[in-house]
């Protein structure tokens, strides 16, 4: 449940979708998972569809099915929901192996699990395959705000620093005997917490001065970004083309 | 509460977006205003601080272990508009970078985690400082009460998305009466944790706690604990209000009438289908209530609720500071 | 006789919660000059250091660089002339890469295009820290981060270079880099430090200030050997050095 991890997932490979322009895998995953979130459930081919492309892209990503795997378990508690459906809805119902279960629910189940897979997949692919800094520059390219992208870098600069801060806080107490098990002990944690809130502060404030001093006026400087030649985004269109069309169809037919 | 992709259906998802997304582009503009050149590193290591104050493992009970939302402490620390711009970049970057959490589900898991936690959190939050004392007491009484109802006023947000968006056939008032039991429980320890972290930063630098700016420096040395009764008189009676009151709809009429209609053959599948015809709600919601009506009062009362919350958080962030206000300490 | 490089006029400065760090401070520096700040914890050195590029504004006194004093109107060009090292480099290495961070500065003052990139290449390797282009900040060692900082400031072709403890959790061969780039860099250098050896290493000449004002300036090797006059500042030269006084 949100637990969220620091390390980014990003798996250093020579593949051609690791060296293609940020701002174009990004477009092609939200391409991606907003097709595969509106095709309508019972076109269960449509997800075939999917799953195979999905699956040729990891490939020639050179990513292992393992580690795909590995990272699928952020979704798990959701998964854990969906395959309680059939259980616990209402409506008509069936027998699947001696117990009764809900027709709906089946496909209720279905449904979250395909499109949950599937999402978290194709973000999977795109964050092994695409460092941080570049995401956020792909970002701006596509238009996001740069003030938004710029706090977004901030963030992900000084987040390992603010977790080790925490981490050696943690160790340290750990150190005098601390091993919390309660609810009521968690006390010096949370004052840890507001002693690093407080540092994260002030460094935010010293941050803030030098970037003044390298003259920052209150609007960041435009690093002119790379644009990505037109012909690499005919190909991204390409590609995404029996995507798009597979929803389209899918949408269609039902 | 980083839902994936799919869970809820395509409208949902792009009212939800909608919402967010003009809410957060409010909550820039204003913080923009406030803070100036100052805004991007501040904000920027603010969220580094939400995002790894959301990994860390808190004790619950006997060694398992939960995680903080962080919304409420945000906006109570920063300022509502802050702190909701601060705990949204968390949850895009977590659902981009991460991959932890739906890129199409955005709408909602913004929603529920970077808008109504924070500006209705603050709602709350000021709420409660008009009962409690004027002193760095109230403020951490009041932070841990916020904190606590604004975990549930997320999960009912939840269900109400739940309401327009189900994608499976679990009824409304099941999923609103798990969600609102369950994160009632886990709001205490949200509560818990917010209230001590505020008490720390009071302790140093005082000036960093954006809901404690209008106290000086003789109010914020009363370090005295919110006088209990007061305390938990505060906390039961919202708590109740919030989950008791709501939920006794949920709990009594619908599923007592339907398991009735059932065993006596009233209900029929036709009822269902021409309710599905005029409803506006997802056809899965409602199955299973035999008067869609009953549904809507709770999702009315709770809905209204959460928008008076927000709203007035929004309202409220808007006005300037009051120093020396009496009225503070009701 | 050439402008001076630095010219600080009786400077006062109080912290808004009372603290008077800054109690009538007087110096001066020659262009091409390199001038160790010695003092204690507290002394009001990071203070002073953040008056010189304007990031803090005095209470009393004036501050000139070369022909400009400083005011509103120049903060700007002021940034561009003084070149403020800080003491944490992870208080200025802000940016997702060190390349950006390097071309933050110069992107400020107006650069762009192939110039910039020419001005972020230049400093890096003035650095020796080339590679270091296109690596995160976060997963530098210290010396790495110490010297990709000193390019982020390099890169604004700064006429004073005023640098905050810069030894400061360095390992002896990174301390030993950064003595031998300073060495080389042909900048008025000022350089705030404690660590005494360091300043007799790089500066011929040496200020002792303590409680906000200035109780000695002269050679560094003078100083240096006064060890009544270093005790009385809280200061001393490390176990083994003895009163030698080594050329620069």
């Amino acid at each position: 449940m949100g637990a969220g991890h620091a390390h980014a997932l990003y798996v250093h490979e020579h593949s051609i979708v690791h060296r293609l322009p940020a701002e174009v895998k990004l477009a092609a995953v939200f391409v991606f998972v907003v097709s595969v979130a509106i095709t309508p459930r019972e076109a269960i081919w449509a997800f075939a569809v999917y799953g195979a492309i999905l699956l040729v892209a990891l490939m020639t990503a050179r990513l292992h099915l393992g580690f795909v795997a590995a990272r699928l378990i952020a979704i798990l508690p959701f998964v854990a929901f969906a395959l309680l459906i059939p259980f616990i809805a209402s409506g008509e119902t069936t027998d699947l192996l001696g117990i009764r279960v809900s027709v709906d629910g089946l496909w209720a189940s279905w449904n979250i699990l395909a499109k949950a897979t599937l999402g978290a997949s194709a973000s999977i692919l795109l964050t092994a395959t695409t460092e941080v800094p570049d995401i956020l520059e792909g970002m701006a390219a596509l238009r996001v705000p740069m003030v938004l992208t710029s706090i977004a870098g901030f963030m992900i600069r000084y987040l390992e620093i603010i977790v080790e801060e925490l981490g050696r806080m943690r160790m340290a107490m750990t150190a005098r005997g601390y091993r919390p098990r309660w609810l009521w002990q968690l006390r010096p944690i949370a004052t840890a917490a507001g002693a690093a809130f407080v540092r994260s502060y002030e460094r935010g404030e010293r941050t803030h001065g030098a970037m003044l001093a390298r003259g920052y006026t209150g609007v960041m400087p435009r690093v002119a970004p790379r644009r990505a030649p037109t012909w690499v985004w005919l190909v991204a269109g390409l590609v995404l083309l029996p995507v798009v069309a597979v929803a389209v169809a899918a949408l269609v037919a039902t | 509460m980083h839902a994936p992709d799919g869970f809820l259906n395509a409208g949902t998802a792009v009212a939800t977006g909608a919402i967010s997304a003009g809410t957060v582009g409010l909550a820039l503009r204003q913080a923009h205003r406030e803070l100036r050149d100052k805004q991007i590193p501040l904000a920027g290591i603010a969220a580094a601080f939400v995002f790894a104050a959301q990994m860390f493992n808190f004790p619950v009970a006997a060694g398992t272990t939960g995680h903080l939302l962080g919304g409420a402490l945000a906006a109570i620390l920063l300022g509502p508009h802050m702190g909701a711009l601060v705990v949204a970049i968390v949850v895009v970057v977590q659902a981009i970078v991460f991959a932890d959490g739906g890129i199409t589900a955005l709408g909602y898991n913004l929603l529920n985690m970077a808008v109504i936690p924070t500006y209705g959190g603050y709602a709350l939050f000021s709420w409660f400082r008009r009962i409690l004392p004027a002193s760095s007491g109230g403020v951490v009484a009041a932070t841990g009460l916020a904190a606590w109802v604004s975990v549930m006023l997320s999960a009912m947000a939840f269900s109400i998305e739940w309401l327009f968006g189900a994608t499976a056939p679990v009824s409304f008032t099941e999923v609103f009466t798990a969600m609102t039991a369950v994160h009632l429980l886990i709001g205490i320890g949200e509560g818990l944790i917010s209230a001590t972290t505020v008490g720390a930063v009071l302790a140093s630098r005082p000036d960093l706690v954006f809901g404690a700016r209008d106290l000086d420096r003789a109010r914020l040395a009363d370090r005295t604990p919110a006088r209990s009764r007061v305390f938990v008189i505060a906390g039961l009676v919202t708590a109740l209000f919030v989950a008791g009151i709501v939920s006794q709809f949920a709990v009594d009429a619908p599923d007592g009438l339907q398991r009735f209609a059932e065993e006596t053959g009233f209900a029929s599948s036709e009822e269902q289908d021409l309710s599905r015809d005029r409803s506006i709600f997802a056809d899965y919601a409602t199955v299973g209530i035999e008067n869609e009506v009953v549904s809507l009062a709770i999702a009315g009362v709770a809905g209204t609720l959460i928008v008076a919350a927000v709203g007035s958080g929004l309202f409220l962030a808007v006005r300037p500071p009051r120093r020396d206000d009496d009225a503070v300490a009701a | 006789m050439s402008r001076l490089a630095l010219e600080i006029s009786d400077l006062h400065f109080t912290y808004p919660d009372g603290r008077k760090a800054l109690d009538g401070v007087t110096l001066s520096m020659r262009p091409g000059e390199r001038l160790a700040l010695l003092g204690p914890n507290g002394a009001g050195k990071t203070t002073l250091a953040l008056h010189v590029n304007g990031l803090l504004r005095a209470d009393r006194g004036a501050i000139r660089l070369g022909e400009l004093e400083l005011s509103d109107d120049n903060l700007l060009e002021i940034r561009r002339r003084v070149g403020l090292v800080f003491q944490n480099p992870d208080d200025q290495l802000f940016m997702p890469t060190v390349g950006e961070d390097v071309a933050f500065g110069p992107a400020n003052l107006g650069l762009e295009g192939d110039e910039l990139e020419r001005r972020v290449d230049e400093a890096l390797s003035t650095v020796e820290a080339s590679e270091l282009r296109a690596r995160v900040p976060h997963h530098l060692s210290g010396g790495e981060r110490r010297r990709a900082s000193l390019a982020t400031v390099l890169a604004m072709h700064p006429d004073l270079l005023a640098l905050d403890e810069p030894a400061a959790g360095l390992d002896p061969a990174g301390r030993r880099e950064l003595i031998e780039t300073l060495k080389n860099l042909e900048i008025t250098q000022l350089v705030i430090t404690h660590d005494l050896p360091l300043a007799l290493e790089l500066c011929p000449r040496s200020l002792i200030m303590d409680r906000g004002r200035i109780f000695a300036d002269g050679t560094t090797a003078e100083i240096v050997a006064d060890s009544e006059l270093l005790a009385r500042h809280r200061l001393e030269m490390p176990f083994g050095f003895g009163s030698r006084a080594a050329g620069c």
